[in-house]
């Protein structure tokens, strides 16, 4: 099961991107998640480790993932390497106007699970895409508050004549 | 006495069968008389024949019962093996979504708290039981733990020796489910493996619906021996819901033992309950269909019974601090629920 989310947020995609970079970001913004661990010594870029589970209906599904595609402030990537198969990927791309287009595109699945498991990822995609839509919201709130936060810093910092 | 020849060894043709036996006497006699004493005589034979026939269908009846008890008692001897190697993790992640579609969608299934379970390592989840022969709770979290810390991590259940004789007994053991015996538990943690118990077992399994609110470990205390000798921590795991999946009536002590299933299949109860879709249900060796109860499952902090109680420590001071912790947490639970069943 394939699932398509974007949003549009107001703010350049490096900003966006060094959000999404980080980790320990992601526990903040994504809706229905439990855990978001590095694991291993390298905390971002291709190669990447994470342990994470999302809450869906009866149980926390997820299980480690790995950064497959790191493209800077365009495409991250990542695929499970244990637990539920899973392939997830950020896509931004800068609009004319300096905002910025964020596309969520999250396919799931258990192979070798037959009908059942055809039926099972019928029933959890309204759950997951909710998790989606919401986490994409969280992340423009997140990402524009941010932007705000930076812009009031400057402002100040040019009254102070710093 | 030809005659008597000629008709046994007809009727031993025609397999000792009455028909035969008179169409062949019918056949070589001349006059209605002698068809008379004829008939009486190839009676005789038959009833003679037949008692044979009986004798030998009785020692094949009492072969075949004896082969048949010899297979089942190989059968369920071979399933009563803890081979841990049963647990197949590859069949375990394809039934997961199943397991996920029952335990989401009929039973509205909850865990909480599952990182109180140490990330590595043996450790002895100690839970409350319920819901008959069905125990809803148990796949439930063997669900939420198998999704949790993924199917790699080993994880055992021990079930009551019926439980592993029954039918399903070749889908649990993929599970991870063993024979409940101390020798399989002590197996399974030396191994490394997480391993969950019910020390109330079917005692408080098929406790009546009425107690559904209680833990009843019917003073079993091996649990902590167990841990003990182990090294292990004991992580209580609390369930409430899977009483409410049928009408449990009684435990049916009375009837167990009055049937002496207590001395020959270890059993201490023979539960009676209403349940779908038998109504009266009287031992629920069939097991039944649960009703779409909502379970939830809390996992408490671990306890370390030697850093908590001493290195020489009163199993029956454990036995109350651990009982009563889940009793309190049970408590919770009831609490946070306001309907039968809906939850």
């Amino acid at each position: 099961m394939r699932l398509n989310e974007s949003i549009v947020i107001s703010a350049p995609p490096n900003l966006v991107w060094d959000y999404l970079a980080e980790p320990s970001n992601y526990l903040h913004f994504m809706s229905g998640v439990t855990r978001w661990e590095v694991e291993g010594e390298q905390r971002s870029g291709l190669g990447a480790r994470y342990r994470m589970l999302i809450r869906v209906g009866s149980a926390e599904v997820g299980g480690l993932i790995e950064i497959v595609e790191w493209n800077e402030e365009r495409d991250m990537a990542w695929s499970s390497v244990l637990g539920v198969d899973q392939r997830g990927r950020w896509r931004l791309r800068q609009l004319p106007d300096g905002r910025t287009r964020v596309e969520l595109r999250f396919a799931y699945g258990v192979a070798g699970a037959g009908i059942p498991g055809w039926i099972a990822e019928l029933f959890a995609a309204p759950q997951l895409g909710g998790h989606l839509r919401r986490s994409l919201q969280q992340l423009k709130r997140q990402v524009e508050h941010e932007q705000l936060r930076a812009e009031a810093a400057a402002r100040q910092r040019e009254r102070a004549g710093v | 006495m030809a005659d008597e020849q000629t008709v046994s060894e007809r009727a031993k043709q025609n397999g000792g069968g009455a028909s035969g036996a008179l169409h062949g006497r019918l056949g070589s006699l001349g006059d209605v008389g002698r068809v008379g004493g004829g008939l009486a005589r190839a009676g005789g034979e038959f009833v003679r024949s037949g008692r044979r026939f009986g004798g030998a269908l009785a020692q094949a009846g009492q072969q075949a019962t004896a082969d048949a008890a010899s297979r089942a008692a190989r059968e369920v001897s071979e399933r009563l093996t803890a081979d841990l190697d049963d647990r197949d993790p590859d069949h375990l992640r394809e039934q997961l979504p199943l397991l996920w579609l029952i335990a989401s969608f009929w039973f509205r299934g909850e865990v909480r708290d599952l990182g109180n379970i140490p990330e590595e390592g043996p450790v002895l989840m100690v839970g409350n039981h319920s819901g008959g022969n069905m125990t809803p709770d148990t796949f439930i979290f063997t669900l939420a733990f198998s999704t949790y810390f993924g199917v790699e991590r080993a994880f055992h259940q021990l079930a009551h020796n019926l439980v592993m004789a029954s039918p399903f007994a070749r889908l649990l053991r993929s599970g991870g489910t063993v024979a409940a015996s101390p020798e399989n538990a002590r197996t399974a943690l030396e191994s490394g493996a997480a391993l969950l118990v019910y020390p109330g077992g079917d005692w408080e399994v098929h406790r009546p619906t009425r107690d559904r609110n209680k833990v009843d470990f019917a003073g079993r205390k091996g649990f902590i021996r167990l841990a003990l000798d182990a090294d292990v921590p004991i992580v209580p795991v609390v369930a409430i819901g899977g009483q409410e999946t049928a009408l449990f009536i009684s435990r049916g002590a009375w009837l167990a033992q009055l049937l002496g299933a207590d001395r020959l299949l270890r059993l201490k109860v023979l539960p009676i309950s209403l349940a779908v879709p038998w109504g009266l249900n009287i031992g629920d060796f069939f097991g039944h269909i649960p009703l779409p109860a909502k379970i939830t499952v809390e996992v408490l902090e671990p306890i370390d019974v030697r850093e908590q109680f001493g290195d020489d420590p009163d199993l029956n001071e454990v036995y109350d601090y651990v009982t009563r912790v889940m009793q309190e947490t049970l408590d919770t639970l009831a609490a946070e629920r306001r309907f039968p069943v809906i939850g």
